[in-house]
């Protein structure tokens, strides 16, 4: 059994931090449906559109009928455990400071045979729950899972490696004025966070939710991310000892761009929601960057709320969804930017909000308590891509499907005599 | 010997001193805050361009951006839509004479101790002219309050009715503008008017009065405890900017050493 994960002990100033090392990123196109669906969560393996057959690995034609016509879909995902090795020893720096490592083969009850990681707490030649999840590289792999849960699973090494869990860990909430932000700190504390820091902008404007976050104990700190020396100031300050970041900062108005006058609330936009991100990652990034093997309270995760008209304007907020495409766009930068130190870019996507700006939207819209519980989720189960909220599933589905499509249906005009 | 020549030399004698008015730009200085639906005002920002570095090896500078409104600085009549159609309302129109003039100094302090909603009334500014004289047209009156030493949240003093600083009253300042002929009027909060003035008829009277005759506001204004009663002499010279309705701005006073 897992044996419970305590909080590390206080860093002896006299050892080096250890360097980040990461499992090898090279796959071939075909498998990267594999990385795909493990980014959202989901364990898929590829399948014949033709003969229905499921295979695994990944192949650029089907074993069974040579269709090239493969896609990916999910799969059941219990099996049977039939062989298993433990790696002692290997020239990969990654692994070498991992070992030793298990690994075994699983009979999937569905037909498939794959390779997989086995968790600590899977007995030998049992049933096995097989979850897909993104290694280091940010490469899907294959875990083997107890079929039922086990206490304390998420503490075993091999968990902790592929996600971001926030237990432990110390993380700053960047807006401590978001209406969000006390539903954040909430969970991430119930998640087991050491400490939640929120930045708050503007001290000299209050703000009734500041109380809410002092009575939860989060460390509120100064910081507004439109002003880049009061950014560098506070990662000079926490810089070293952010591991997880949650950027929810956005500024938003409605309106598209002919449904106002000016370039004001567009240029507010740009510079919370695309500036500021940018900001928050040229001071906070090199240092997180540099701490993502640093053990329990490693650096691990860099979360972004976005809206979900990021994928394809929504008109009614036109403007802001430009902004979002723009913060969107970023975050793909972002994640090739950190993609050598394994810092996960993690995404959580709305659809409209339950705020007082999306007011006359008419439901349903996403409250902050869960924007809150998907987020911790995402992060428990080291997400790239987390949909919150059926608008943002639905965008998300449609724009799969056709993103033309997608597009014309959000840009109707008004119905004519 | 001339009067600038006199004057040049008592400035290096230190027989007259210069006063610093302004408020240092920073990007944490309170601005005014509107309901968010409307257009906000910008704070302060800086940007660097280079420092000494690969972006500009022997050279440091910054690209900055504010509103006109921002930090210490200068209302012109066209700020308010009462003087929106009187000639040479802007900043780059305003002649330059008026930058530079006598300055009055009313001591607000120990009644805005006492009501931090202190509305300055005519009676108020009676009284101050028994002591001190008849306010000289064309002259600056400044308000103290010592409001600028104030920091963080209590500057704007926000609550949830609003913020709440003193000010004039529409009555106090009809009859400085109609019945002394003043050049402006300034103070220490972020406004020429108090933090309730929304709530006034006309609400803001001191922007609607002042600018609707053409005067001038100062506002953000810092170390009004270093200038006497009268005998200053004010240099508020906005930047010119084409049309601008106001602008931030080193405001000094020169005051005769006691």
């Amino acid at each position: 059994m897992t044996e419970a994960l305590f909080p590390p002990p206080k860093k002896n100033p006299q050892k080096r931090s250890i360097k980040p090392t990461r499992p090898p990123e090279v796959r071939s196109r075909a498998s990267l449906g594999l990385t795909a669906a493990a980014a959202e969560g989901r364990f898929a393996l590829q399948q014949c559109t033709h003969c229905s057959a499921w295979q695994y690995p990944p192949r650029d034609a089907c074993v069974n009928c040579l269709s090239t016509d493969l896609e990916w879909n999910e799969i059941a995902a219990e099996g049977t455990l039939i062989a298993e090795t433990t790696v002692q020893t290997s020239p990969r720096l990654y692994y070498r400071e991992r070992m030793p490592w298990r690994m075994g083969t699983v009979q999937l009850d569905a037909g498939p045979v794959i390779l997989a990681h086995l968790h600590e707490d899977v007995a030998e030649k049992s049933r096995v729950r097989m979850i897909a999840r993104l290694d280091r590289a940010g490469q899907g792999v294959l875990v083997a899972m107890p079929v039922e849960d086990t206490p304390l699973m998420e503490d075993a090494s091999l968990m902790r490696e592929l996600t971001a869990d926030p237990k432990h860990r110390r993380i700053l909430i960047t807006d401590a004025r978001a209406s969000n932000a006390p539903a954040i700190a909430k969970s991430l504390f119930d998640a087991g966070a050491a400490t939640v820091f929120a930045g708050e902008a503007e001290a000299w404007r209050p703000y009734p939710a500041r109380s809410e976050l002092e009575n939860l104990g989060v460390d509120i700190m100064p910081l507004d991310v439109t002003d880049t020396l009061s950014v560098q100031t506070l990662a000079g300050e926490i810089g070293g000892k952010t591991d997880i970041l949650v950027n929810n900062a956005q500024f938003v108005r409605p309106g598209g761009a002919m449904s106002r006058n000016d370039t004001g609330f567009a240029r507010d936009e740009i510079e919370v929601n695309y500036l500021g991100m940018m900001r928050l990652a040229q001071a906070f990034g090199p240092a997180m960057n540099s701490r993502t093997s640093d053990g329990i309270n490693s650096a691990a995760a860099w979360v972004n709320i976005l809206y979900v008209g990021a994928l394809a304007n929504t008109a009614g907020f036109g403007a802001f969804a430009a902004s979002q495409a723009a913060a969107y766009s970023l975050s793909q930068c972002l994640r090739a930017e950190f993609r050598d130190s394994g810092l996960r870019v993690m995404n959580l996507f709305t659809g409209p909000t339950e705020d007082d700006w999306f007011q006359l939207l008419p439901p349903p819209k996403v409250l902050p308590q869960a924007i809150a519980r998907e987020l911790v989720k995402g992060l428990q189960a080291g997400l790239e891509d987390v949909w919150c909220g059926d608008i943002a599933k639905d965008v998300r589905e449609r724009f799969r499907r056709d993103p033309k499509v997608l597009e014309r249906e959000l840009t109707f005009g008004s119905e004519g005599p | 010997m001339s009067i600038l020549t006199q004057l040049a030399g008592a400035l290096s004698s230190g027989s007259v001193q210069v006063i610093d008015l302004t408020h240092t730009l920073d990007p944490d200085f309170p601005v005014i805050i509107l309901p968010p639906e409307f257009g906000q005002c910008a704070r302060f920002r800086m940007e660097e361009i280079s420092a000494y570095d690969h972006r500009g090896p022997a050279w440091k500078w910054h690209n900055i951006s504010m509103s006109e409104h921002t930090g210490t600085h200068f209302d012109a009549p066209s700020h308010w839509i009462s003087g929106r159609d009187l000639p040479s309302n802007s900043v780059d129109a305003i002649k330059p004479a008026d930058f530079i003039g006598p300055v009055v100094v009313l001591d607000c302090v120990e009644a805005t101790e006492n009501d931090e909603d202190f509305e300055l009334s005519r009676a108020d500014i009676e009284e101050w002219e028994k002591a001190h004289g008849k306010i000289p047209e064309h002259s600056w009156v400044l308000m103290r309050t010592d409001w600028s030493k104030r920091s963080g949240a209590e500057y704007l003093n926000m609550r949830e009715d609003g913020p709440h600083s003193p000010g004039p009253s529409a009555e106090a300042i009809r009859f400085l503008i109609d019945e002394r002929g003043i050049r402006g009027f300034g103070t220490e909060t972020v406004g020429t008017d108090g933090g309730q003035a929304a709530h006034a008829t006309p609400p803001y009277p001191a922007h609607y009065f002042l600018h609707g005759a053409g005067r001038y506001g100062l506002q953000c204004l810092a170390n009004l405890d270093k200038l006497p009663a009268t005998g200053a002499v004010l240099f508020a010279a906005p930047l010119k900017i084409k049309d601008g309705t106001g602008s931030p701005l080193r405001v000094l006073a020169m005051v005769e050493s006691a």
